[in-house]
């Protein structure tokens, strides 16, 4: 195997129905003798169920989708596959934002969705232990009320941990708390060869190389976890959330800057512009002002003393910044209400277009102001409207750009000018995206951020895992690559070999 | 490009070392060397790890540059061989810190990356893992490679950071770091409780681990039969938090006190963790273990440093003979298995007796191998430091 890409690889393509069943050769029966006849699926309209992750524009539908029920079972499909040389994708819920579960049309997707036990809640030690298809949400369930599990993407009620892994999911609190990586102390993985190896564990800093470190967010690309160790954190005494109403984004960037460098590191603090407030106002009657410029949510969290003293300050921020109006949650529901608005703000966006496309970039906090306006003149010079949504404190932009798919030329020119938007961050300094993943929608981009020498050695841990590339080809890498055998333990170098360089 | 200092020259009569003033010139030296190199930064750790029998030293000295301080983003962008102390001196002019604190003693932030070393903010900001945000690095091919960029949060491309600290340079040798940085706690307030009774003061670390305090630092240490519990706590009101956790040590049966003025105590806590001429055994463990581990320590008549919070400890065995001291190191393997048990600091004699890493399950050494026979085909950078 060489690892050949994918269908498609440049962007939205239409669906190309197939009606023929794909010939997977005795690896079908193989399937089902390993996981049970009805955990396998062939019917081309059975399997269109798996044909796209959360970004609907890709779609494939692969040769069979296998459901395993155990570890064991995961790791017979797998070691199948290989035997076979078929290429297979894992997939959690299928809520992804980049087409990283996006299946391969001759592959096997892996589903996920049976392993769903949390193993161990060990909270003497703050550790869970859990197979990959919990979902996020049901951690923070299993070590409430005194604990959580910090990362929290949107999706945390369907997503699964196992996703998370594979994506290094962020979230609305991880300018304070940090992403998946920064919780997952161990992992049992099937390597693509169907090799099953613990990497870390329930441990810190065992010897030897962070393999969990470079298993965390490779997309599925380096094997599948069968096994995940999470360490969970005690609840903080207090929360304090407010939303405050600016007249426009730079007014409220400009009160970002000015929280974080005042020494506060809020668990949260949320911008959306006017284009975003007005959408999730018609979705949800949060009551914010359909008028106002920008909102910004900023939650404190901490001791009851850090918090107050904190809050005070931030308050104070925003009114000498001239906010025209500050809402303070008074409790749970308040607070609830005011999250409501900015957790909808993707789904709302239908009420404002009928299609949009959603970017993930990032750049430097101090940049904001710049990079909004720039993308303000691409709108414009696009006639096409650009809402903006953002987890301000780290400075990960999601620019959604709206469009109606239905007028000729619409999808192209919004395309077109997300591409420009991402151009942009990274020319700012930034990255093509913050919490999504590459998968298939970004890679097209990476060379706009890495140059060949740092893809060859992206390249380099692929092979050590997956030297035959079953796991998930075509994802993450920008194009194809092959993984060439390694020379021998000693090489003479050529100077040594021209006795220049024998002895230093 | 290389400097006369750095010339690849024949027939050197002892052993060279090199330092290279860029990058490029380093990574040019590296693809050229062609036999076994010993990367040194501040030359802290040179006796972590399994001998390195290389004769060409190449030192990351030169690559010497703050290169960046984003005040405004809290990161920054350090050369390999900047001290780490001098580091933090330019982000303290902007209230700022990296929120690293291991032992000192001249290291380098590229020292300190590729060897993982932590100290005790590691408890509320991470370690060296959970900072970097972005590696330039030089590989044994001479090639120049970047992973990740300067910003908080990115999730493009394979993490080579994370898969490069910690990795003593044996995948490539960082040139280059990118770190978040943290404001820097305008205050600080520590409690400490006291007792005579290892028990009572694993007990109290359990206890305290599990408040709803947001500590900076939870550290233990340990003795000489005496030991304490130490919480660190900063920002705008750090002493609310630190009475707090004074009523939770004393309920648990430590006397106990407030510091304010709390730099020195935690500057031991760091020297704790290293031996001028002893044996250190970084445990890595789980807090629920604690007690046990305080009492393997007692039996040997060592002395221990702990993060209390996180299950990390470091257990030092001094005046000893080479012989005692390889033995007390098996024998903390056994009482503490499965924890894995690595020494760092060790004299040669005390090396030589003992796997220094332990034993490492051989299906993840299989693996560790492959992806250093990629990275370093040759086995050339630092053979034989890790396992």
């Amino acid at each position: 195997m060489t690892g050949a890409g994918p269908a498609f690889g440049e962007g939205p393509q239409e669906r190309e129905p197939r009606e023929r069943p794909r010939d997977l050769g005795p690896l079908a029966e193989e399937l089902g003798r390993i996981a049970g006849a009805e955990q396998v699926i062939t019917q081309e309209h059975q399997l269109r169920t798996y044909e796209s992750d959360g970004l609907l524009q890709y779609a494939v539908t692969p040769a069979a989708v296998v459901l395993p029920g155990s570890a064991e079972e995961v790791q017979q499909v797998v070691r199948a596959c290989h035997r076979a040389g078929v290429p297979w994708v894992a997939r959690g819920a299928g809520s992804g934002l980049s087409g990283g579960a996006l299946p391969i049309e001759d592959g096997v997707l892996i589903g996920l969705a049976r392993l769903r036990r949390i193993l161990e809640v060990d909270l003497e030690n703050q550790r869970v232990l859990c197979e990959p298809g919990v979902t996020n949400v049901a951690v923070s369930e299993a070590v409430g009320p005194t604990h959580f599990y910090p990362p929290d993407p949107s999706s945390q009620i369907v997503c699964t941990i196992g996703g998370n892994v594979a994506e290094n999911s962020g979230g609305a609190h991880c300018f304070k708390y940090g992403f998946t990586t920064n919780y997952v102390t161990g992992l049992e993985v099937i390597l693509p060869d169907g090799e099953l190896l613990r990497l870390g564990g329930r441990e810190l800093d065992r010897p030897g190389y962070d393999l969990v470190g470079a298993f965390v967010g490779s997309e599925g690309t380096l094997g599948v976890a069968t096994k995940v160790w999470l360490r969970v954190v005690t609840k903080p005494e207090s929360v304090r959330t407010l939303v405050a109403f600016f007249g426009s984004t730079s007014q409220a960037g400009e009160v970002v800057s000015e929280i974080v460098s005042g020494g506060i590191v809020p668990g949260a603090i949320e911008m959306m512009d006017n284009l975003s407030i007005q959408a999730a106002e018609a979705h949800t009657g949060a009551g914010y002002p359909e008028d106002a410029g920008a909102a910004l949510v900023v939650e404190l969290d901490g001791s009851d003393a850090e918090c107050e003293a904190r809050f005070e300050q931030v308050v104070d921020i925003c009114e000498r910044a001239g906010a025209d109006s500050i809402r303070v949650a008074r409790d749970d529901a308040e607070r609830g209400v005011i999250w409501k608005a900015r957790k909808a703000a993707f789904a709302a966006m239908g009420r404002v277009a009928p299609n949009y496309y959603v970017q993930d970039s990032v750049i430097p906090r101090t940049r904001l102001a710049e990079v909004l306006g720039r993308i303000d003149e691409l709108s414009d010079e696009y006639g096409l409207r650009v809402a903006n949504v953002f987890h301000a404190g780290d400075g990960n932009l999601h620019p959604l750009v709206c469009y109606d798919g239905r007028a000729e030329g619409e999808a192209e020119r919004a395309e077109e000018l997300s591409g420009l938007i991402v151009k942009t961050c990274v020319d700012a300094g930034g990255s093509i995206t913050g919490e999504h993943g590459v998968g298939v929608d970004k890679k097209r981009y990476m060379p706009d951020m890495f140059g060949e020498p740092d893809l060859a050695a992206f390249q380099k841990l692929r092979c050590a895992f997956d030297p035959d590339q079953l796991a998930n080809p075509g994802k993450l890498m920008p194009t194809p690559r092959l993984c060439g055998e390694v020379p021998g333990p000693y090489r003479q170098h050529p100077l040594e070999a021209a006795g220049v360089a024998e002895r230093f | 490009m290389s400097r006369s200092g750095s010339e690849v020259s024949r027939h050197s009569p002892v052993a060279s070392r090199h330092e290279p003033g860029t990058a490029d010139e380093l990574a040019e030296l590296l693809g050229a060397a062609g036999e076994p190199v010993r990367i040194v930064g501040g030359g802290t750790k040179l006796a972590w790890g399994g001998p390195v029998e290389a004769e060409l030293k190449l030192s990351t000295a030169g690559l010497d540059q703050i290169l960046e301080h984003n005040a405004g983003d809290l990161t920054a962008v350090l050369g390999a061989g900047v001290p780490l102390a001098r580091g933090q001196q330019k982000f303290d002019e902007a209230g700022q810190m990296l929120a690293l604190d291991p032992p000192d003693r001249g290291a380098t932030i590229g020292g300190v990356v590729a060897t993982a070393d932590s100290g005790p903010l590691r408890q509320r900001y991470g370690a060296p893992r959970d900072l970097v945000v972005g590696v330039k690095a030089a590989l044994a091919d001479g090639s120049v490679i970047k992973s990740g960029g300067r910003v908080i949060k990115n999730v493009a491309g394979y993490d080579l950071g994370k898969l490069l600290t910690g990795s003593f340079g044996t995948l490539g040798t960082i040139v280059e770091v990118a770190v978040r940085l943290h404001p820097r706690p305008e205050r600080t307030a520590t409690a400490a409780g006291g007792t005579t009774d290892s028990a009572t003061l694993a007990a109290a670390a359990l206890e305290l681990s599990h408040a709803a305090l947001e500590d900076l630092s939870l550290d233990l240490r340990w003795g000489g039969g005496d030991g304490a519990l130490l919480a660190r706590f900063g920002g705008a009101a750090p002493r609310p938090q630190a009475e707090a956790a004074l009523r939770l040590m004393k309920r648990a049966g430590l006397d106990g006190s407030l510091v304010d003025d709390d730099e020195g105590v935690w500057s031991l806590q760091r020297e704790g963790q290293r031996s001028a001429d002893g044996a250190v055994v970084r445990v890595s463990g789980v807090a629920s273990q604690t007690a046990d581990l305080l009492a393997a320590a007692t039996r040997l008549g060592a002395r221990v440093v702990g993060r209390a919070g996180l299950g990390l400890s470091w257990i030092v065995i001094e005046d000893r003979s080479s012989e005692e001291a390889a033995t007390a190191v098996e024998e903390l393997r056994r009482d503490l298995d499965p924890s894995p048990c690595a020494v760092l600091d060790a004299p040669p004699e005390v090396r030589t007796r003992i796997d220094g890493w332990g034993p490492i399950d051989p299906a993840l050494l299989g693996l560790m191998h492959r992806v250093r026979e990629r990275f370093d085909p040759a086995g050339i950078v630092n053979p034989g430091v890790l396992p």
